[in-house]
């Protein structure tokens, strides 16, 4: 197990250094000059020049990505344009509200995706089964920001029953960051719910057709015990791996249910870097939020074996 | 001899008719069909449908809710928020199908390529790893961060971001339909590559891509109007729906309708497009079609 836990460690170096590669060379592939275009429409020569120098375009492309990956190693992602601060800081101030969404957002999305699967999968054709195949088709259909705003019109602005927006973190008392966390919460997780409740109910319904779930219903085991220990511990593998697959959605989803909800997180960030077109930060936060995709995905393979003992490594 | 004229009955494809079965066993594939035909109609009689100028100002009739003069209201600035929606239609079709197309072209020659030589398809399925590993909304931010803003940049940047998925999709069909026998007879006649993989394997690729197709104008259209919210979209002087929706955010508490007519246009294309591909995967795929 060990060994393969640092196998599968190393095989992300690759893939992380693709990231690191194309991230890194976006400014040199992209057209036209990005120092011009970072600085704006009044900036003056000295400004493009001190830029460009910041940036390092002054320099060979190998020099220059030599350097950059050397101070990455070493957890440097560079120094904002406009605040002059390190990347690095400006993402530990923010990276809290974010972590809190995401996991708040993850635990009501698998909470109630997974149960929704199953009892679809259990009633084929039923009313549950059509209400979840229903709501993943709007989950895929539907933006998440379009979501946000139904949600705020009707709780918030409508019925006054949540605030509209802002972020309390949990050190102010945990009535008060759940209040906030509600809809941001739901808002970004209907798209990841859909994926989920999909995949569980295709798997349950392959799964329920197999013959060891006839024999364990013929001897008369309740249907519950059935559906649970026999059916879904056995669907696992491809609902585990759709809940990885999904974070992808969940990062993209972030940047901008964050700017709906004002919620001081690392989407936040990113989007008053676009509007300032603070390149570091940009790269800084795709780098980490790649990192942290490729990352849930391994612990994601390494999880298979604790619900199919038969995969062994 | 006279000629004898057998009139034989005009027989559908298999292919037309598995296409007619499922669209009869799914209505709700029809109904897309119809609500994408006529959010096309919208885009190209745009100015001929009741709308004004959707970027004349007009301060005097700033935040008039909706009404017999202004459908939909107007906006902070006074504008015809109808006309703003109406006019948007066209940027989201165009962003869809312009990526949609450039996207499948690009992704399946790099896959119909990597799929067939051995060699190329070790590399090019790490670097595809490694591009799939970057969050796509991410990337395109960075990638719009760095140019000017514009409708071309924009699709551009979200093509990008949806190439490594037609790829995969094609590589993993030119991986099974490479050892079939007759692309093997072709090898063995001497059929040079350029011809293998255009004669005998791309026609076997076009079902599969078509719907593929049609899920990444979906998923192009949610980008396009994410990137447009969050200010790394289509520049403010096109009106686009995730313009307007951006334009209104501050409004949320006094003017919510502003907010919720693109939302509805934009939820209800993507919904038409989505149900579109489901109905085509089916009628392609039939023993998935039981299971989805």
């Amino acid at each position: 197990m060990l060994r393969y836990i640092v196998k599968r460690l190393l095989a992300t170096i690759p893939v992380m250094g693709v990231v690191a590669l194309f991230v890194f060379s976006l400014l040199y592939i992209s057209p036209g000059d990005p120092a011009a275009v970072i600085a704006g429409d009044i900036a003056t020569a000295e400004d493009i020049a001190r830029i460009r120098a910041q940036l390092g375009l002054d320099q060979p492309y190998l020099v220059r990505f030599s350097g950059w990956m050397w101070a990455l190693a070493h957890g440097d992602l560079g120094t904002s344009i406009f605040t002059n601060l390190p990347v690095s800081t400006l993402i530990a101030q923010r990276i809290e509200p974010t972590v809190a969404l995401t996991l708040c957002t993850m635990i009501v999305a698998v909470g109630l995706a997974v149960p929704l699967g199953v009892l679809a999968a259990a009633r084929a054709g039923g009313f549950i089964d059509r209400a979840v195949m229903a709501i993943s088709v709007l989950g895929f259909s539907v933006p998440v920001f379009v979501i946000a705003y139904g949600l705020i019109l009707l709780f918030a602005v409508q019925f006054d029953w949540l605030p509209v927006q802002g972020y309390r973190n949990l050190g102010e008392g945990f009535g008060p960051f759940i209040r906030h966390m509600i809809l941001p919460s739901v808002a970004l997780g209907i798209v990841y719910m859909a994926l989920i409740a999909r995949i569980t109910r295709a798997t349950m319904l392959d799964v329920l057709a197999q013959d060891y779930v006839r024999t364990a219903t013929a001897k008369g085991l309740a249907p519950g015990t059935v559906l649970m220990r026999h059916a879904l511990k056995n669907a696992a593998v491809p609902i585990v791996t759709i809940i990885g697959i999904g974070v992808a959605l969940l990062i993209g989803g972030v940047v901008v249910t964050e700017t709906v909800f004002a919620i001081p997180g690392l989407g936040r960030l990113t989007v008053d870097a676009i509007l300032r077109r603070d390149y570091p930060i940009i790269q800084g936060v795709t780098l980490l939020f790649s990192a942290a995709y490729v990352l849930v995905n391994l612990v994601v393979d390494l999880s298979y074996s604790l619900f199919d003992p038969r995969i062994r490594y | 001899m006279a000629a004898v004229a057998i009139d034989l009955p005009k027989t559908a494809s298999p292919t037309a008719l598995r296409f007619k079965d499922a669209l009869r066993r799914h209505p709700t594939a029809i109904a897309g069909a119809v609500v994408l035909l006529l959010m096309v109609l919208v885009a190209i009689a745009a100015p001929w449908l009741g709308t004004t100028d959707p970027l004349a100002l007009a301060p005097i009739k700033r935040l008039r809710p909706p009404g017999a003069e202004y459908w939909f209201g107007t906006d902070m600035l006074g504008r015809d928020v109808y006309s703003r929606v109406l006019y948007g239609t066209r940027v989201s079709l165009t962003v869809g199908l312009a990526v949609a197309v450039l996207a499948t072209v690009v992704g399946l020659a790099v896959g119909l390529v990597t799929g067939y030589l051995r060699w190329l398809d070790a590399i090019m399925m790490r670097v595809m790893d490694g591009l799939m590993s970057i969050p796509s909304v991410l990337l395109a931010i960075a990638l719009i961060s760095l140019t000017t803003a514009s409708l071309k940049n924009v699709i551009v940047a979200i093509t990008i971001t949806e190439i490594p998925r037609v790829v995969r999709l094609v590589r993993s069909l030119v991986l099974t339909l490479r050892e079939q026998p007759y692309v093997e007879a072709a090898v063995a006649s001497g059929t040079r590559l350029p011809a293998i993989l255009l004669r005998h394997i791309l026609p076997n690729t076009m079902a599969p891509l078509l719907v593929q197709a049609t899920y990444i104008c979906a998923s192009a259209m949610i980008t396009e109007a994410i990137l447009s919210f969050i200010g790394a979209g289509t520049p403010p002087n096109i009106p686009s729906w995730g313009n307007i929706m951006a334009e209104a955010r501050s409004l949320i508490q006094v003017a919510g309708t502003i907010l919720l007519f693109p939302g509805i246009f934009l939820s209800l294309t993507v919904l038409s497009v989505n149900l579109l591909g489901d109905g085509m995967r089916d009628a392609l795929d039939p023993r998935l079609a039981r299971r989805m």
